[in-house]
């Protein structure tokens, strides 16, 4: 009796916010979804009782094969690089700042202060100063010849050069691939552990369709768009890269400092009678047991490259399509052009995008809690 | 102490659902009428409040506060309410004058560029009123040239005052390093050619550029010098067609002009691409006529003398123009304060305050050229001599659609630098955008 | 415990000072930049300092940033106060308060963390003007709770999941209710937690500039958009924004300085699992 109170406080406790984040926030992703779908925008959109028609998935299959939406697709890969860099390159010099703090060194306060200090700073104006930093022919560039050496040729946000290309047609083909050898590698494991044969019949299962369509796709199917198109890292958007790495690795530290300074003094003593280094025991030691906080690190970073919009408003301006993200598109595409039910659309593939990089964190968090 | 702690929490969020539940029921109705409507003047002495939007801050700022000083001094129980929102070259106050105007909440009067980017988005959504009333009643049908009037409006009416007049295919330069290096003001797109081939002989930029936006600036220089007013004219009524050999042209002499242009361009402010020219690392710049209050205010430099202009090469008599205006939407709560807002915006006197601060000329053929620089004059001279063209950049002669498309297919052709496909795909945004057949 | 779990060698100290060189690079760009002259401001003089210090910019800045100043301290200290709150009681039920689903609700607050901001400008607005809190700073405020509801009941459940059970237990039998509970024990544990979470919802709020834009009215503007304001014109003067950015960035800085170690201790009694 007494536990049965206890649920429904906690439920009446919890049901304002409940209410109000399915308000702003699955309302408000319903209402794009319905947007999306529509062709609100052609013409006259902004009347007082626009005509809208629903057109399905037309939008969705524009964004993907029509020529106008070229920088779209282009805007889709950026995304997941900028995830990948910003998340790696905050990490690794998050750590290596906490390492080199860890052992409180004289000034450790004003170091930290310092490192933690970009977290603090606004894109609005810091987004000029990074521009000026990376102008060709002036910052960085400069810097060598300061002390007499040849200054550096990169062209930063201006360069396009891409690496790492691929030509979107074979986006599916590249899909194919990719899910078939990761359920190749799960039935591997199922057949070394020799558990779980239902499991294990439904991967081959899964896995042999995977197989087959692959070379249906090689040969057979119609490629998705006209057009041979590449895509890759345009090494433009190194120059945000480093920007975003610069204010948030301060966060990292802070993070990974309070994980080090957390670890019992007894690791360390065991890893010293073990003959290990002080390098030897940051990368074998501390860095598995700092698992947790990695995890907590990679949600908040990834929540926070969503945020990029603001830097690359800042550093490169809306058009500079080399560092591009589908917000920014989104954006253009709904306030300066009107169009606001591809907007919407970009919105909703955006969203899908990091779902898909959230939704297994998820699921990860609720089979700890449920364990 | 406990209870107080849960009491305070559920208040908070009660009157927060409260609030919700009675904002939702209050929801907007259709206060605002559809179709097209015609201003209705009055005698009526404006008071109460009266908010301007736009994007002017910085040092665009005291020339519009000149004109709110002016209206107030005529009407001080109006209190003006001078709202601007800037970033991103005008994209945040557009993003923002759309989300109010969608919510209904609709600022008396809004700073737009004249031409397609009103008419394509506001009047084409029926939210603007027709000023024809107003403009015949203060005779404005006489002062402003026939030209503009015809940009600014359709066969349903006019539907703004323009403020100014903005030049946007002016060749900037400075005489002394011309001479020091011995070339002469291209007047011809050849002339050019051969005049950058011996600059890049002597390791000197033939032409400084910027950001993005100031290479679709440059683009309509060229366009223009390579079609003519004619063509160009036609290509913007849907005339001329985007695929056509004159059009593919236009990108094949864009292509070989950009050739001579600085590598670092996108990560350059228009400011920075001024620099370089002042600096002496460059030739020539191509740019507004916003770039000659840089070179006067910031850099105190003296026009005509510390630096100098001329039209862009191949545009010889003609005048590319683009102008700020204020219009009345539909919905705005002071008519009596807004129209004598608008009558400001068009007089003589307002206009003879605003434009020496902003830097622009008076878009009235009967202006006091005595307030204005030099620059300013011989613009002036021309504005009433040549022939009048619309810019592509800003906002003129196509819609936002268009606008914004056509940054994308920049994109494509400075990566692919291919005329036809640069032509096809300007050819799709001018159907998408209802511009072309 | 041994003399080199505490010694630093002199390597690590120029690797120290290096990085520290290369972080400062964009603040020694802003310091400088503030106090030249508009007209010495150009790129190919970016590195070097001014021969004379012009104080303009911060007076200007100053004078200019006044009111937006005060704006962004009101809508800063409520709305971090407010959601710090929220968060720590939905913490507090999802870590020690479980209900039947709530692990699935919780997974449903937590995607709220990934939306595009962008977009839901337009309901965004339309919400807020229904409600009668556009163009006020509490339209703003409602906008940073609400979106701030995930992150901020993350870090509070996180941070209560380390909290033993045997204190819970110990005060049930004590016979402490729902209400008491909380009140009582988990409160004052987690004013670390309220320092981690204070600060990062402080440095967010502070600094967001879209919705700051979309959803006040000049009067009630924030900091960031009147920096916008000073970075916005056609021929902009640099010396103001960079004041203006070093004047807005004092309170975090201050606040970083004064907490900067309950922050690190706030993190370390939070993240790391037993």
């Amino acid at each position: 009796m007494k536990i049965k109170k206890d649920y429904i406080i906690s439920i009446v406790v919890i049901l304002p916010s409940v209410i109000l984040l399915g308000i702003f926030v699955y309302g408000f992703i319903l209402n794009t979804v319905f947007v999306s779908l529509t062709d609100w925008g052609k013409g006259a959109g902004l009347k007082i009782n626009p005509v809208i028609n629903f057109v399905g998935f037309a939008n969705y299959s524009d964004l993907f094969t029509s020529i106008i939406w070229q920088r779209f697709r282009q805007d889709m890969v950026n995304a997941v690089f900028y995830w990948l860099f910003i998340l790696s390159g905050s990490l690794i010099l998050g750590f290596f700042l906490a390492v080199l703090l860890d052992r409180y060194p004289r000034g450790e306060s004003f170091f930290r202060t310092l490192f933690l200090y970009p977290f603090a700073l606004s894109f609005i104006v810091t987004g000029t100063i990074w521009r000026w930093l990376f102008a060709p022919n002036g910052g960085f560039n400069v810097l060598p010849t300061l002390i007499k050496l040849p200054r550096i040729e990169f062209l930063w946000m201006s360069s396009r050069t891409s690496i790492l290309n691929f030509n979107w047609q074979d986006i599916p083909l590249i899909i194919t691939v990719f899910i078939s050898l990761i359920l190749f590698f799960v039935i591997l494991r199922l057949i070394i552990l020799k558990k779980n044969e239902i499991k294990l019949i439904i991967y081959s299962i899964l896995f042999i369709i995977f197989f087959i369509s692959f070379f249906i796709e090689l040969f057979f199917a119609p490629p998705m768009i006209n057009l041979k198109e590449m895509h890759g890292f345009n090494l433009a958007s190194i120059g945000i890269i480093i920007a975003a790495v610069w204010q948030y690795s301060g966060y990292t530290m802070a993070l990974y400092l309070a994980g080090l300074r957390g670890l019992p003094v007894s690791l360390y003593e065991a890893a010293k009678i073990d003959g290990a280094s002080d390098m030897k025991f940051y990368l074998k030691i501390a860095i598995p047991n700092l698992w947790p906080i990695t995890l907590s690190a990679i949600i908040i970073i990834s929540h926070i490259s969503l945020k990029i919009f603001a830097l690359i408003f800042a550093m490169a301006g809306t058009d500079n399509a080399g560092t591009s993200h589908p917000s920014v598109l989104m954006y253009l595409t709904t306030f300066r052009a009107n169009n606001f039910a591809f907007g919407a659309s970009i919105a909703v593939l955006l969203l899908i995008l990091s779902s898909l990089f959230t939704i297994p964190y998820l699921i990860y968090l609720y089979k700890q809690r449920t364990k | 102490m406990i209870k107080k702690f849960l009491t305070l929490f559920f208040v908070l969020f009660i009157s927060l659902f409260l609030l919700l539940f009675y904002g939702c029921k209050k929801a907007e109705s259709g206060r605002i009428s559809q179709g097209i409507e015609k201003v209705k003047l009055t005698d009526e002495m404006p008071k109460g409040n009266l908010e301007i939007y736009s994007w002017w801050a910085g040092d665009e700022g005291p020339a519009l506060e000149s004109l709110i000083s002016l209206y107030k001094s005529k009407y001080p129980d109006v209190t003006v309410i001078n709202a601007t929102v800037t970033g991103g070259s005008g994209v945040n106050a557009k993003a923002v004058l759309k989300t109010r105007m969608l919510g209904g909440d609709v600022p008396d009067s809004f700073q737009v560029h004249a031409g397609q980017e009103l008419i394509g988005t506001w009047v084409a959504a029926e939210r603007m009123l027709d000023l024809t009333p107003l403009y015949q009643s203060e005779k404005w049908m006489d002062v402003f040239p026939k030209d503009l009037i015809k940009l600014l409006g359709t066969k349903d009416g006019i539907w703004s005052v323009p403020v100014n007049i903005h030049r946007s295919n002016v060749m900037w330069y400075i005489p002394d390093n011309l001479k020091k290096w011995n070339i002469e003001v291209p007047k011809t797109i050849d002339n050019f050619f051969k005049a950058a081939e011996a600059l890049k002989a002597k390791n000197i930029i033939p032409l400084a550029l910027g950001e993005n936006w100031t290479v679709n600036h440059l683009w309509e220089s060229v366009a223009l010098g390579v079609l003519g007013a004619d063509k160009y004219d036609k290509l913007w009524r849907g005339e001329l067609s985007w695929t056509g050999s004159d059009v593919v042209k236009v990108w094949e002499t864009f292509g070989k002009v950009l050739s001579y242009t600085n590598k670092d361009s996108a990560s350059l402010s228009w400011q920075q691409a001024t620099d370089l020219v002042v600096n002496g690392k460059a030739a020539f710049n191509i740019m507004g006529d916003w770039a000659s209050g840089y070179m006067s205010t910031t850099l105190k430099l003296k026009p005509g003398v510390d630096y100098n202009w001329a039209p862009s090469f191949g545009n010889s008599g003609v005048f590319m123009f683009l102008a700020d205006s204020f219009g009345y939407p539909k919905g705005a709560k002071n008519p009596a304060a807004i129209i004598e807002w608008l009558k400001i915006c068009g007089s003589k006197e307002g206009q003879d305050a605003f434009n020496p601060l902003k830097g622009s000329i008076s878009s009235r053929k009967d202006s006091e050229l005595s307030k204005y620089n030099d620059y300013a004059k011989s613009a002036s001279k021309d504005f009433q001599s040549n022939r009048i063209v619309g810019s592509l950049t800003h906002g003129v002669v196509a819609n936002e659609g268009f606008m914004n498309d056509f940054s994308t297919v920049m994109e494509l052709f400075l990566k692919s630098m291919d005329p036809i496909k640069a032509a096809n795909a300007c050819q799709a945004i001018a159907i998408q955008n209802g511009m072309a057949k | 415990m041994t003399s080199r779990l505490f010694k630093t060698g002199t390597g690590k100290y120029i690797i120290l000072l290096f990085t520290a060189g290369v972080f400062v690079v964009p603040l020694y760009m802003t310091l400088i930049t503030a106090i030249k002259d508009p007209k010495d401001i150009n790129l190919l003089t970016v590195w070097i300092p001014p021969g004379y210090i012009n104080i303009n910019g911060f007076i200007e800045a100053i004078y200019k940033l006044g009111p937006n100043f005060k704006n962004s301290l009101i809508l800063t200290v409520s709305a971090t106060i407010i959601s710090s709150l929220i968060g720590s009681i939905n913490g507090y039920i999802f870590s020690k308060k479980r209900f039947p689903g709530s692990d699935i609700v919780f997974m449903f607050f937590i995607f709220g963390m990934f939306i595009p901001y962008e977009i839901i400008l337009i309901p965004l607005f339309q919400m807020t003007k229904q409600l009668g809190l556009y163009g006020s700073i509490w339209g703003l405020v409602l906008a940073h709770v609400v979106y701030g509801i995930p992150i901020v009941t993350l870090l509070f459940r996180n941070y209560y999941d380390q909290i033993d059970n045997s204190i819970l237990e110990s005060a049930v039998i004590d016979g402490a209710g729902f209400v008491s509970l909380f009140y009582r024990i988990f409160l004052p544990l987690s004013i670390p937690c309220f320092v981690v979470v204070g600060i990062w919802q402080f440095t967010q709020i502070w600094n967001e500039f879209l919705w700051g834009v979309c959803l006040t009215k000049q009067e009630s503007n924030p900091i960031t958009v009147g920096l916008a304001k000073l970075a916005g014109g056609e021929a902009v003067k640099w010396n103001e924004p960079m004041a203006g950015a070093i004047i807005a960035s004092l309170p975090v800085i201050f606040i970083f300085i004064v907490a900067g170690k309950y922050f690190i201790r706030g993190l370390l009694s939070g993240s790391i699992k037993e």
